[in-house]
């Protein structure tokens, strides 16, 4: 399980990171990640058999407000610093395929 | 001046807040230029809250506990209307719609932000060399770092451009810069201060605190932005304690307990030895001083790690070029995400999501962020029994004094040692403060690190209080 990331693997999560990286990157990352990985076996070895998770420091569960509405951001201040809007909304390039 | 004396100058109307204003502008254009602490200097802002200061002290009102005190607020503090960077490309140019909740409580206060401070991009670093935007250079030694990822508080601070100033304490984010450039430094308990505003890293370890000259003044920033805010969800719902009463007692009779796992070989002896004459002064002050075994905290650095760069990869999924930054175009919307995110990332920033998508792999997710969390337990579990004998705990805040420009850039591991003392804190939602404390053999500041339990800011300041008054001579500028 402390096996040697391979390049590949490393592609596949810079695409899951939605990451356009170059050859030389990919290079580059392969060897780092892996150096990262390896000093963090200690922790994927440990004995932690009935340890509960920890997420969060604070003992906080469900933190709500009354369901009342509240001003939002001033929508014209956002777009204007939208790459590019339109009618009021964010545009985008295309989403969906041509077979949708 | 400290800030406290600054402000009650303003208060009296003895200075007036714009000729403090105008001292401070002066000396950042005169010094700042070799120093590099600030991104953006809003001079014409500060010089008209400034006013606005002096305005409410001639009509006989109280303008606040911080009136007239000049202060820097790191680049990834949402300021509305104020390019906020957070030190990246993706980020160049965007002006928040909103400010954070600190910041409009320090300005309540009557403080005046003299501008945006560099850092790490995104908060990830321990130099400040990650900065889209060029380094900062340490005030005491411009060939070195001031530390990170707040280096451009902590420099700034420590070049007296401004009394106080903000940071975010991710992993030592304040702490470590605050050693390496021989100011106050501090992470609040986690939930004490609002990150509504602060621009994520990882969610469940972010804090902002303060940076000053002084630990009163620190206090007295942290009194001002600590407290429970409705805006922020992971915000503790308690009142905060008289952090300045506090000061004064003394330490005697407490419990200090040195870490033992945050010493030995990964610290160089110049500054293990700082730590040891800090143990003797405090337990000449009358503290009760003793070594302690938190063994959890050896798989600290892993831990953050895996946690750390895992909370981050989700946090900046937002960077898509879709609101707000930087976009590069594409034939769809998949190309725009992954050639935005290529162009507006650095290296660091690329390797901590890469490393946290990893961890949350499918696969890999119980092996490494699993395993990342319950060590996180084991930890906390360690520093509770640890508690049950000690009041405050106390280590090197940082493994050495301020390295060269350049020295670790081209190894990440080594970058990350630096917050092998650090770490431990955040990922347990405790608080901690550094304390200059002397120098290294090399005349650079040496920080010493006081520990405390959750909620136990008046312990930690008493200690740091103590450590202030007993510190040998910092590094003179």
């Amino acid at each position: 399980m402390a096996a040697r990331l391979t390049r590949d693997e490393v592609a596949h999560v810079a695409r899951l990171a939605r990451l356009e990286l170059t050859d030389d990157e990919l290079e580059r990352f392969t060897s780092q990640l892996d150096a990262v990985l390896d000093h963090a076996a200690d922790v994927a070895s440990l004995d932690t058999a009935g340890i509960p998770p920890t997420a969060h420091p604070l003992a906080l569960v469900n933190v709500l407000r009354d369901d009342v509405a509240v001003a939002g951001l001033a929508r014209d201040e956002v777009l204007a610093m939208a790459p590019q809007a339109e009618d009021r909304r964010f545009r985008v390039p295309r989403i969906l395929g041509d077979e949708t | 001046m400290s800030a406290v004396s600054l402000a009650a100058d303003v208060r009296a109307g003895r200075r007036s807040a714009v000729d403090v204003i105008d001292e401070h502008l002066a000396r950042i254009e005169a010094g700042d230029g070799a120093i590099h602490a600030f991104l953006e200097v809003t001079a014409t802002a500060a010089r008209a809250r400034a006013a606005a200061v002096d305005a409410r002290v001639a009509a006989g009102e109280d303008p606040g506990p911080l009136a007239g005190v000049p202060i820097a607020l790191k680049d990834n503090l949402c300021t509305r209307g104020v390019p906020t960077t957070c030190a990246s490309r993706i980020l160049d140019g965007w002006r928040p719609p909103y400010d954070a909740t600190v910041v409009s409580r320090v300005v309540a206060a009557g403080a005046v932000p003299l501008g945006k401070t560099n850092l790490d991009e995104f908060a990830m670093g321990s130099s400040t060399e990650n900065s889209a935007f060029g380094p900062t250079r340490n005030p005491h030694d411009p060939s070195r770092v001031p530390g990170g990822s707040s280096g451009g508080s902590a420099a700034a601070v420590a070049a007296r451009f401004a009394p106080l100033a903000l940071g975010s304490d991710t992993g030592g984010s304040i702490r470590q810069p605050a050693a390496l450039c021989g100011v106050v430094g501090l992470k609040p308990t986690y939930g004490l201060v609002s990150r509504y505003g602060l621009v994520a890293f990882a969610s469940s370890l972010d804090q902002i605190g303060p940076f000053a000259a002084t630990v009163a003044d620190a206090a007295t920033l942290l009194g001002v932005i600590a407290g429970h805010d409705p805006l922020d969800s992971t915000s503790w719902d308690a009142p905060v304690p008289d952090l300045l009463g506090a000061l004064g007692r003394g330490v005697d009779g407490l419990r200090v307990g040195i870490v033992r796992e945050l010493g030995g070989e990964g610290i160089a002896p110049d500054v293990a030895a700082r730590v040891g004459q800090a143990a003797d002064a405090l337990a000449a002050a009358g503290a009760k001083v003793d070594e302690v075994s938190v063994p959890a905290a050896r798989y600290a650095l892993s831990s953050y790690y895996l946690i750390a760069p895992a909370e981050c990869s989700s946090n900046l999924a937002r960077y898509d070029g879709v609101r707000y930054g930087l976009r590069v175009p594409g034939d769809d919307i998949g190309q725009m995400y992954g050639r935005t995110r290529e162009a507006g990332f650095g290296a660091e920033v690329k390797r901590r999501i890469m490393l946290g998508t990893y961890a949350l792999s499918a696969g890999y997710y119980d092996a490494y962020y699993g395993q990342a969390q319950r060590a996180r337990t084991l930890l906390i579990r360690d520093f509770a029994a640890a508690y049950e004998s000690f009041d405050v705990l106390l280590s090197a805040t940082a493994p050495t004094t301020a390295f060269p420009l350049g020295a670790k850039t081209t190894d990440p591991l080594s970058m990350y040692l630096s917050d092998v003392c650090t770490i431990p804190s955040n990922l347990a939602g405790h608080p901690a403060a550094s304390v200059p404390f002397g120098t290294g053999d090399d005349g650079l500041p040496v920080g010493v690190q006081v520990l405390a339990p959750a909620l136990g800011e008046v312990v930690m300041f008493r200690v740091a209080a103590a450590l202030e008054a007993a510190a040998p001579p910092g590094a003179g500028r």
